[in-house]
């Protein structure tokens, strides 16, 4: 079977699709099912693309040419926030408005099993039926760093298939997380009443990221107390922010890695720099803090116009491409540093494993850094000449 | 360590399609079948044909598991089929029913495509071999 997809293309042929079937000749024909609004094809690309299935690569750097134009949102916080149920709302609020509109959803696996019950799904009641909302439930499986590849490049076959929004939900814990939401140009958190403990934890984790905060649940006990925390914290933080200058503080953190390459950071951050003239003009963004109560649909307008504010300065400060260079830099080294893990595991392997070099730094005859400047000369050399 | 790179997961949707309010059996299956390493999508209750169908599409879902014990299976599993089909979803989704089905329905419901229907009694490794043996093999 060449490509399970293709057989998805039967059906609603699109009368005014042939200018784009003709000049997708030399497409991958999933690629082109998929740029002509064929469901099945965008469902069966983000599949091969979580999968890592054989010739993924080739399908999403086909998608590249044609992304670009949707609005990403990333929405966290910690479980039982409301997320879903906001995201639900939200949705409806962009259908609304004639957007048309792609989430995905993104759930723990097991770490024994990898298995998963992926259950965001459930609440995206105000939008059953609706196929201009498309959802994707992912679970967080496979390698770190891995999963917000899956995710960048599932926003990727999203982008192309030509939605307007794109909502990534995922649960606030961790690095991991933290990588995804970044994949957005909007990043919301949400913060449930009470949660002095997950503010703390806000805190020190994803407080850098956040560009605008949802405290949901806001009918019940305590919602006032949180806003009013979390306004203090902001204030906080601005106050250490004056030594270091308004600007570059959310891309300090730059690095995804999991190998912590510090070093690359300061290239992700020397783009900023550059357009700072452009951004004189405008006001710096403060983070606003938005009540909702996302089951009753309560404030969903204000957290709507706050997403919309943040998304103007983005673009009035230019810094909707200063974001999206980092995105891309960020992303290329996290290909290459997949791509040189899997070399450096060939090498290993050409060499006939680690075994014996273990056995022999066991032994005391040799050490692991000469047995890692080992392995790697070869390559290094060979880089070398090619430079020259 | 089962989920390491370029390794395929197999995907499965839990419906509860229809007027049934019985959940407890699809729930108990869906955490087997995740602690059995594959990852489930579960509907929730009361859905429509439509919308168990826009679910599998969109999840592109390897199984398709519809649970029903109102009776009403020889109308909405049809329903479904066509949808899916609409989306040329039919032939690579494997469409597993469980619940109350008669022996007189089971004939018709394979001929309109289901593969495969678990009553009850059906044991859990049962179902999760099956699944493993047949999920339909895609690329």
């Amino acid at each position: 079977m060449s490509d399970g997809a293709s057989e998805g293309t039967g059906d609603d042929s699109d009368p005014d699709s042939d200018a784009t079937a003709t000049a997708a000749d030399d497409l991958d024909p999933l690629i082109a099912d998929l740029l002509d609004g064929k469901h099945r094809a965008l469902a069966r690309t983000i599949t091969k693309i979580e999968n890592r299935s054989p010739g993924y690569r080739d399908l999403v750097s086909q998608l590249h040419a044609h992304t670009g134009e949707a609005d990403v949102v990333g929405i966290t916080g910690s479980p039982g926030a409301g997320k879903s149920t906001l995201v639900d709302k939200l949705a409806k609020t962009f259908r609304d408005d004639g957007l048309t509109v792609g989430v995905i959803a993104i759930d723990p696996a097991s770490p024994f099993t990898g298995g998963a019950v992926l259950g965001d799904r459930i609440r995206m009641a105000s939008n059953v039926g609706d196929m201009d909302v498309f959802f994707r439930s992912m679970s967080a499986r496979g390698t770190l760093g891995g999963l917000s590849t899956a995710t960048t490049d599932a926003v990727k076959a999203l982008d192309a298939f030509g939605k307007d929004k794109i909502i990534i939900e995922t649960v606030g814990a961790g690095q991991n997380e933290v990588d995804i939401v970044r994949t957005a140009d909007t990043v919301a958190v949400l913060v449930p009443p009470g949660s002095g403990d997950d503010v703390q934890m806000l805190k020190a984790g994803i407080l850098e990221i956040a560009d605008l905060f949802v405290v949901n649940k806001a009918d019940l006990d305590g919602a006032d107390r949180t806003v009013r925390e979390l306004r203090e914290m902001l204030e906080l933080r601005d106050g250490e922010v004056q030594t270091g200058g308004h600007h570059g503080f959310e891309e300090m953190t730059v690095d995804v890695g999991d190998d912590g390459s510090a070093p690359a950071d300061s290239d992700g951050v020397s783009d900023e720099s550059t357009d700072g003239a452009a951004r004189e003009a405008v006001e710096p963004w403060d983070p606003p803090i938005v009540e909702t109560v996302a089951n009753k649909g309560e404030g969903v307008d204000d957290f709507v116009a706050a997403l919309d504010d943040h998304r103007r300065y983005l673009v009035e400060s230019g810094r909707i491409e200063s974001k999206a260079r980092t995105r891309y830099a960020e992303e290329i080294r996290t290909l290459l540093r997949e791509d040189a893990r899997e070399l450096l595991a060939n090498e290993i392997e050409a060499r006939g494993g680690l075994d014996e070099r273990v056995e022999a730094v066991f032994r005391r005859e040799t050490d692991p850094y000469t047995v890692a400047e080992e392995i790697l000369e070869p390559l290094v050399d060979c880089a070398a000449d090619r430079r020259n | 360590m089962s989920a390491e790179q370029g390794q395929r997961q197999i995907r499965c949707l839990v419906a509860k399609v229809g007027l049934d309010g019985h959940d407890r059996g699809a729930h108990v299956i869906a955490r087997a079948l995740r602690d059995a390493g594959f990852e489930v999508i579960y509907s929730g209750l009361h859905r429509s044909p439509d919308e168990v169908v826009q679910a599998a599409v969109q999840e592109d879902v390897d199984v398709l598991g519809i649970s029903i014990l109102s009776g009403a299976h020889n109308t909405l599993v049809p329903k479904i089929m066509d949808g899916l089909e609409e989306y040329g979803a039919r032939d690579d989704t494997m469409v597993i029913v469980g619940g109350i089905i008669p022996d007189d329905d089971t004939e018709f419901l394979r001929e309109e495509g289901v593969a495969e229907i678990f009553g009850p009694g059906a044991s859990m490794d049962e179902m999760i071999d099956y699944i493993r043996a047949n999920a339909p093999e895609r690329r």
